[in-house]
């Protein structure tokens, strides 16, 4: 039974890895899940410099679902280069680096910076919902994703991937903008912009008075997303929103999508990383599926 | 590493203390044991049966009871959450995760426990483990008083209400300076303008204080920054002036964080 991916040109143990922000950069959920059995790590988004992120209460439940405005709270390029990747060089796993930035120059910073370390693929956010400047500021308008796609692939040592956000009218020009200007790989979907009210207080429930909405709640809007996008450009998809079980991220690969990742469920669940993979190997073994990529885009 | 894992707990007893207050001792198997590490002061995450509800609910620990692999919960229905466990029944079952946190330091010497509100349950097995003489400041809405009898055996118990029913009228600190209480070392746990208060009193008594902070949580365990308070300096994990309430809390030293 072989469960390992060619991604983006990486090869992978099997098409499973982390919702970026939902696992730190692995060390906590070490105390859960190995780190090598996952395909890899897609760690916090890093910038160039440390960002404090938003005041709290950065997160709220939702019906089958959350919302979080943390605000890409992080510590910087050098403490992550230092501490970060030294840590998760120590497990057989891909290293997944979120970047994130206010300007282009300031994504380029990171990017640059990553150029000599040994890390597997670039995660761009340019879909972020929580950050005034940036983030989704890219992410919305496809001449915006086509520029800033061209712009970081020129100084990228890694090959890139451009995670889209579901908060645009139409998901497949966004596609179709970030192949155009060089993206290597596509992600999606990241949250979708939502809000709470806490009626008994009279408040927004965060701080930030919006968020991103994630959870299984998010799961069908992202199947469809996903395969709207992976049908619209010849670059591999990463499937990701709601994924809890195995099933869940079994919809996403037949799709099209080629690796898939798990977010929100970690906190459900602290070894829903782990389980998902078990739960692909035993769908497998009882459908008789010899390769994981007879699934992918299976679904037509 | 990779050994944690969520333990399957059972529900032993629950009861209501007082209008939307609830007790409950929850046993733990054997090979999950989340009661044989606890410490006063520490939490657990208490995770809902009903799926919909995704983020486990962090609860103080109350009691504990390793002999028996029990832990002791006294939580206040907050929300849809919290109304799901106050209707298990002895028997049922719930997944948990723990002990999380870390607990408050023993310290030699005399010691004042101020717990408000909802923040009293961790102050009860703090009251029965430090080494000195103990003094329990708890304060109330009105003469509701829960779990104020439970504290005697171990300490001379104070009392502050908001409507003044019962004990000094007013607050926890009202009652610490209507007593003329002192001590070398203050324990606090409640809403965040007592806990301004106590750092307050502290700090211009040259008295050494731990509090215990709460902030709304998603992972529980330190990975996805949501339960942030503000450090006075800057912090070695994040590198920005935020510690994680989870992680690097519950418990703090008054001197290193912002109220």
């Amino acid at each position: 039974m072989n469960l390992s991916v060619d991604f983006a040109g990486v090869s992978m143990k099997n098409p499973v890895t982390t919702a970026s922000g939902t696992f730190g950069s692995g060390a906590e959920y070490n105390e859960f899940v190995d780190l090598s059995r996952l395909g890899a790590v897609t760690t916090k988004g890093v910038a160039n410099v440390p960002w404090p992120g938003n005041p709290t209460p950065r997160i709220c439940e939702t019906y089958g679902g959350m919302l979080n405005a943390i605000g890409l709270q992080n510590p910087g390029i050098d403490v992550f280069v230092e501490r970060d990747i030294p840590f998760l060089k120590q497990y057989d796993t891909n290293i997944i680096v979120n970047v994130c930035g206010k300007t282009p120059e300031e994504y380029i910073a990171v990017v640059e910076r990553l150029a000599q370390e040994d890390v597997a693929l670039l995660e761009i956010n340019i879909s972020c919902p929580n950050v005034k400047a940036g983030g989704i500021a890219f992410g919305q308008d496809p001449k915006q994703v086509e520029k800033i796609t061209r712009q970081i692939k020129e100084k990228a040592k890694q090959p890139i991937i451009m995670k889209l956000s579901p908060n645009v009218t139409d998901i497949t020009e966004m596609a179709k903008a970030a192949e155009a200007g060089g993206a290597d790989a596509i992600s999606l979907i990241n949250t979708l912009t939502g809000m709470k009210i806490d009626i008994n207080r009279r408040k927004f429930a965060l701080a930030n008075k919006t968020g991103g909405m994630s959870g299984p709640a998010v799961k069908p809007v992202a199947v469809r997303m996903v395969y709207q996008a992976a049908h619209a450009v010849s670059i591999p998809v990463l499937g990701m929103g709601g994924i809890q079980t195995a099933e869940d991220a079994l919809e996403f690969i037949m799709a099209g999508a080629t690796m898939v990742a798990v977010g929100t469920a970690n906190f459900h669940n602290p070894t829903a990383t782990t389980d998902v993979i078990s739960g692909i190997e035993a769908f497998m073994k009882e459908h008789q599926v010899k390769d994981i990529k007879e699934l992918i885009g299976c679904v037509e | 590493m990779a050994e944690k894992k969520k333990s399957r707990a059972t529900v032993t007893s629950q009861v209501m203390l007082s209008e939307g207050i609830y007790s409950m001792w929850l046993k733990f198997p054997k090979e999950q044991d989340v009661a044989a590490t606890a410490v006063p002061g520490q939490f657990i995450s208490m995770y809902c049966n009903e799926g919909s509800r995704l983020l486990p609910r962090p609860i103080s620990i109350c009691e504990i009871n390793k002999e028996e692999r029990m832990l002791r919960v006294v939580y206040r229905i907050a929300g849809n959450g919290t109304q799901e466990f106050s209707k298990l029944l002895p028997g049922d079952t719930l997944d948990v995760v723990g002990p999380l946190g870390n607990g408050f330091t023993l310290k030699e010497g005399r010691s004042i426990l101020i717990g408000g509100g909802i923040g009293i349950p961790p102050m009860l097995e703090l009251a029965k483990s430090l080494p000195g003489e103990v003094t329990v400041v708890l304060g109330y809405r009105n003469d509701d008083l829960f779990l104020k009898e439970e504290f005697a055996p171990y300490a001379e118990v104070f009392v502050s209400t908001e409507d003044g029913s019962a004990g000094t009228k007013g607050n926890v600190i009202d009652a610490v300076k209507a007593n003329q209480l002192t001590a070398d070392t203050i324990y606090a746990c409640g809403p965040t303008p007592m806990l301004r208060g106590v750092k307050e009193f502290a700090l211009s008594n040259e008295i050494d204080a731990q509090v215990s902070m709460e902030e709304k949580m998603a992972c529980g365990i330190g990975a996805c920054l949501a339960c942030v308070c503000q450090s006075k300096e800057k912090d070695s994990h994040s590198n920005v002036n935020n510690k994680r309430v989870c992680k690097d809390g519950p418990v703090f030293d008054v001197r290193e964080i912002e109220l």
